[in-house]
């Protein structure tokens, strides 16, 4: 059956550049995968990743300050037929985002600690432990598949945040996630692991995608559309009342959480953040989260903004319980991959509580203090450059140049390896929340936003909880400070990288310190970015 | 009260009143940062720097000394920490009466005791590391008082506090010692967390928290809104002056060298709570609840603290449990009100002076009997350490109040306020100051006095010179200290909230009550000397009274942390994590015999565990719709 008649929908291409630059970026990638011969071919895909990304922060940054002067008007307009949304939170998540992929596949770059290699299985379909797999390795393959790959699922985090359409959100969700499936088992070395957290991943993410659209179709049942706005308008006109409502919400809502990580739809996070390649965990711990807070917001801000009476006792809960389960057992970790997932597990309960607050330019803002969504934002991008930093220090301690992450094996680390130890300190701090790093400013105006949002106990349930979980990060810091090694892990070492992870390690240190120290300009660009465009229904 | 002054900006020589902080930082930075380099000069470098910060002190207390009493506030912005919309949260510093007397504490003593350490930690291999931790300390604990708001109060807060961590965890491969240093941190966190909610909570009132805006603000709060900031800033005052009930960790601490427990563990930063509590004055003012827990919390700690004093043998747990005491009467000066501020800081300089004389004294003891800090080995020292025996005498008549000694006034004053306010306290007061005569005269007794009970290759001998001149210099203070402060203090600090009363002069004016006060601390003298001065057994009795087995215990401090808080915590991880590893299986055997059949089934071509995840979920995806179901009922 065909359509009678058919409005091709208007494609805003300009507003869009950004996104299309790197999704463009991705697929010239495949293509250079097949063409460009062995020798130049790894070069070639970090020249094209780092330019394509840098390119798209510059067109980011260009869209902002022409919208901002008024030459284009991005800011008010729906494009794709008011499926996709380009207003200045979206183009605050984009720049964000962008950001730190481009630090991460910096950090994918590195070759000299894997003695010429990366940290990428050079043969990912060989069978873990084959003659296949030890030629390749001896023929010194390099997969240079992983570039492409991130910049396909950043691709689908660009559209996450900027979708105004429930089924984009499910599209945007989805080419986020396929490609992190992939990469998960990519890693070089217990491939097994690996392997097994990229499955876990993959049964589990489908899961939760099932249980997303789901939700979606119950939505669509609710108010007979897919777009936000009329998702909202039929909330106003029901009352919120409707079943079909409740059901929709509570499921699409799980959805999101489970990318978030928020217990109880967590269980995933240790596994496979133990499991992936390092460089891809830091990749995921930071953007994935970034995308999926981004789209959650925005559904819930915008599309359930009127059933807020009902999801922020939900969402309360849901941030106490994480908080709690988060911090808690990362105290019994030992391995330090676990206790940084552990980490970003109580770190995703953080950022719900300035969710739940819920105080937006539209709600009860006051001219001039920042709200949720620029608190929230302030918050990831602390938490990003920590995080990141963290887990890039993590693929530095190694023993016959393999990573080791058993947290008494990184006794007296710090102490044999100053710089490096400091680095870690500092970003360990700001994960803990001390002031004068940038994870101090993000909690103090996260919980300060749910405090004006009403829920001043949640915001005091949150510093009781962050103040046990500054406990995780002061035990990783006494092992590897106070703690002299013991005599047979003597052959533990910091592994000196190449200049890519040096620019990493020092673009995170920057910004974790330079958030702790001058976070006020950040924070008015980042208010200044916070007003959602509702667009009228139409 | 405070709003009595308002600052002014700095100008001429105060805009470098940052120094004060900058110079040790920067000098504690450069010791960790150059390492090995730095190991021949580094401890003189850090010894300069306080002594440096303590010149600019002293141009600053002669610059306000001639400054009219109403204009003493002087209030330097550095620069703007958080600048967005309402909340402007400046970094900067309030030079005023009560802070530059803390800014001459610290830099002063500290000095002293910098210089001290040079002959104490001479053999020390860490010694570069020592000083730089020092000099870490010296400038956090500026910072703290130098604060112009209550957030970057905290900051100098949390910093004395790792300062502390790591001097009293220096000698780290002793188990006891790395222990003790868990143990301070994790008791001060207790602190801190009321510290953090005080400050944000005014923020939350105020739109600020400095402290002009709290002080102009705080008649405006609601009752009960200033007691929860009163009692949350007694909370933080607790944790970090050791008060009961988060006491324990200061006897522990001892196992930190003796210079640190001289500093940081009687002189300054344990007094940091008394600082806060006389700072936030204006909050106190509005909550006569508060203002009367911070008394009997003093009045209770100070009794605590003599009767541990009393039953130790480690000569340096005395002094710790005695540092208690006085800080207790700090706090009850402190709870007393206006009346009571300026006495609480006379006490606080005074004992700054006497205390750190005094375990600098131990300290020099343990350095003749190769450290030893048990005191029933000690005995018949005077002749052996004169100089020694002749300081810490005087820190001993100071803190016992005889007569022109500077506990005399300032311990007098307090006990007299106390009666004033609120009888019962006074009395009890009145007898601590009685105990404490008791078993400092113990102390005195058994150290110095009595037979040898030296160990075998024991040959007690005077400390050097760079030892011993410290001793001299907090001596005189020791004596002189109460007399020069007396006529001046109270209309010194009257202009920052203080009720000054009348004029007073270095010789104290008669009450029956100072003479009463006499006779029980002379009764306290002569009991003591009356029990002692038999022959002391070298091992503690093992059949002593229930009091003393308390007293040895520390009140059972321990315990009471132990069953209260570490026990459920630690039960708390470890069910946490037997729920997230096993405790699921049960629900999804028992919840889900359909989900287990497949999962069977799967078995054999994956892990287990992911079933495991996936009924998480869907006990998950449970729980959300219930919850929302309920939502909808109420």
């Amino acid at each position: 059956m065909t359509p009678t008649s058919f409005t091709a929908p208007t494609l805003d291409y300009l507003l869009l550049v950004p996104f299309l630059i790197v999704l463009g970026v991705a697929c010239l990638g495949v293509l250079v995968e097949a063409f460009v011969p062995r020798a130049p071919r790894f070069a070639t895909q970090v020249a094209l990743a780092v330019v394509g990304l840098a390119a798209a922060i510059g067109t980011t940054a260009w869209l902002w300050v022409d919208g901002k002067s008024g030459l284009i008007d991005p800011f008010s307009s729906t494009i794709v037929s008011g499926t996709v949304l380009v207003d200045p939170p979206v183009l605050a998540m984009w720049a964000i985002l962008f950001g730190f992929g481009l630090i991460s596949v910096i950090g994918f770059a590195e070759r000299r600690l894997h003695s010429g290699a990366t940290a990428f299985t050079p043969m990912a379909a060989a069978i873990p432990g084959s003659t296949a797999e030890s030629g390749a390795r001896e023929a010194g393959l390099v997969h240079s598949e992983v570039f492409p790959l991130a910049l396909f699922s950043l691709a689908g985090m660009a559209l996450l945040v900027s979708a105004n359409d429930l089924l984009v959100l499910f599209v945007g969700l989805e080419i986020l996630s396929l490609p992190l499936y992939v990469m998960s088992g990519l890693a070089r070395h217990r491939r097994l692991v690996s392997q097994e957290a990229a499955l876990k991943y993959f049964l589990l993410g489908a899961a939760a995608s099932a249980i997303f659209l789901f939700g979606v179709a119950f939505l669509f049942g609710f108010a007979g559309s897919f777009s936000y706005d009329r998702v909202a308008s039929a909330v106003t006109f029901t009352a919120g009342s409707d079943p079909l409502l409740l059901a929709g919400l509570g499921l699409v809502g799980v959805g999101m959480l489970f990318k978030i990580g928020a217990v109880p739809f967590h269980s995933w996070v240790p596994d496979v953040y133990q499991g992936a390649p390092t460089p891809v965990t830091s990749f995921m711990s930071v953007c994935t989260k970034i995308a999926a807070v981004g789209g959650l917001l925005r559904l819930f801000y915008v599309a359930l903004g009127g059933m807020r009476w009902t999801w922020q006792p939900l969402l309360a809960g849901v941030a106490i319980l994480t908080i709690v389960v988060g911090a808690i057992i990362a105290i019994n970790q030992a391995d330090v991959k676990r206790i940084l997932a552990y980490s970003s597990i109580a770190h995703a309960g953080f950022i719900l509580v300035p969710v739940v607050g819920a105080v937006t330019v539209g709600n009860m803002l006051v001219d001039g203090q920042a709200g949720s969504v620029a608190s929230i934002l302030f918050y990831l991008v602390a938490y990003g450059f920590a995080t990141i930093g963290a887990f890039t220090v993590v693929t530095l301690v190694r023993s016959q140049g393999h990573e080791v992450t058993d947290l008494s094996a990184w006794a007296g680390v710090g102490r044999r390896h100053p710089v490096i130890g400091f680095a870690m300190l500092v970003f360990l701090l700001s994960l803990a929340g001390i002031p004068l790093t940038g994870g101090f400013v993000g909690k103090f105006a996260a919980f300060a936003a749910a405090w004006r949002g009403g829920y001043w106990w949640l915001a005091l349930v949150a510093i009781a909880g962050s103040l046990i979980a500054v406990y995780i990060y002061i035990r990783v810091i006494q092992v590897m400070f106070f703690r002299a090694p013991e005599s047979d892990s003597a052959e533990v070492d910091v592994a000196l990288p190449g200049g890519a992870t040096w620019i990493v390690l020092a673009l995170c240190f920057v910004g974790t310190l330079g958030l702790g120290l001058a976070p006020g300009p950040v924070l008015d660009l980042l208010q200044s970015a916070a007003a959602f465009v509702i667009p009228s229904a139409g | 009260m405070l709003e009595t002054l308002t600052p002014v900006a700095a100008q001429g020589l105060f805009q470098y009143a940052w120094l004060m902080v900058a110079i040790p930082a920067a000098v504690a930075a450069l010791l960790l940062i150059l390492g090995k380099v730095t190991n021949s000069f580094g401890h003189w470098l850090a010894t300069l720097a306080p002594i440096a910060s303590c010149v600019f002190a002293v141009i600053y207390f002669v610059d306000l000394l001639s400054m009219s009493p109403d204009s003493r506030a002087v209030s330097l912005h550095l620069y703007t920490w958080i600048a967005s919309g309402a909340w402007q949260i400046g970094v900067g510093i309030l030079l005023d009466p009560l802070s530059i007397l803390f800014a001459l504490l610290i830099t002063g003593v500290g000095s002293i005791i910098h210089i001290y350490s040079i002959g104490y930690m001479a053999h020390d291999p860490n010694r570069r590391r020592f000083f730089a931790y020092l000099n870490l300390f010296i400038a956090a604990m500026l910072i703290l008082v130098l604060a112009d708001n209550y957030l970057v109060l905290f900051i100098g807060w949390e910093g004395v506090g790792l300062a502390s961590y790591l001097l009293i965890a220096f000698w780290q491969e002793r188990p006891s010692a790395a222990a003790a240093g868990k143990k301070a941190f994790v008791m001060n966190r207790v602190g801190d967390l009321g510290l953090l909610l005080a400050a944000f909570t005014m923020l939350a009132m105020f739109s600020s928290t400095s402290f002009s805006a709290v002080d102009a603000g705080a008649s405006k709060l609601s009752l009960g809104w200033a007691t929860f900031i009163g009692f949350m800033l007694l909370l933080a005052a607790c944790g970090k002056s050791a008060q009961v009930p988060l006491q324990a960790w200061l006897l522990d601490a001892m196992e930190g060298p003796t210079p640190v427990s001289a500093l940081i563990h009687a002189a300054t930063m344990v007094t940091a709570g008394v600082y806060l509590v006389v700072r936030s004055s204006a909050i106190f003012e509005q909550t006569p609840a508060a203002q009367l827990a911070v008394a009997i919390v003093g009045t209770v700690t100070l009794l605590v603290g003599a009767w541990i004093g009393c039953s130790k043998d480690d000569i340096k747990k005395v002094l710790a449990g005695s540092t208690m005491s006085q800080i207790g009467y700090m706090m009850l000066a402190a709870g007393i009100g206006p009346a009571g501020y300026a006495f609480a800081i006379f006490h606080l300089l005074t004992h700054g002076f006497f205390k750190a004389n005094m375990f600098l004294g131990a300290g020099s003891v343990m350095h003749g009997t190769n450290d030893d800090v048990n005191m029933r080995h000690y005995g018949a020292l005077a002749k052996a350490m004169p100089v020694t025996f002749v300081t810490f005498g005087i820190g001993y008549l100071a803190i016992i109040g005889f007569p022109f000694f500077s506990g005399f006034y300032s311990k007098d004053h307090i006990i007299e306020a106390a009666f004033h306010a609120q009888p019962a306290l006074g009395i009890l007061a009145l007898i601590g100051a009685g105990v404490t005569a008791f078993y400092m005269t113990r102390l005195m007794i058994m150290t110095y006095f009595g037979a040898k009970r030296w160990e075998p290759k024991v040959h007690p001998h005077e400390s050097p010179a760079v030892m011993w001149i410290p001793l001299v210099l907090l001596a005189i203070g020791s004596i002189a200290g109460g007399m020069v402060l007396n006529g001046w203090i109270g209309s010194w600090l009257s202009v920052v909230g203080a009720d000054a009363g009348e004029h007073a002069t270095w010789m104290p004016e008669f009450t029956w009550l100072g003479v009463v006060t006499l006779v029980v601390v002379a009764l306290g003298v002569v009991i003591s000397w009356l029990v002692f001065r038999k022959d002391v057994p070298k091992e503690a009795p093992a059949q002593v009274t229930v009091i003393t087995t308390i007293g040895r215990n520390d009140l059972y401090g321990d315990a009471f942390n132990d069953t209260v808080i570490v026990r459920p915590a630690a039960f708390l991880s470890r069910a946490a994590t037997a729920i997230d590893d096993v405790g699921i299986d049960p629900a999804y055997e028992g919840g889900g015999w359909l989900v287990s059949k497949l999962g069977d089934k799967v078995r054999h071509i994956q892990n287990g565990y992911v079933r495991t995840y996936g009924v998480t979920m869907a006990l998950g995806v449970v729980l959300v719709g219930l919850a929302l179901l309920i939502s909808r009922l109420v």
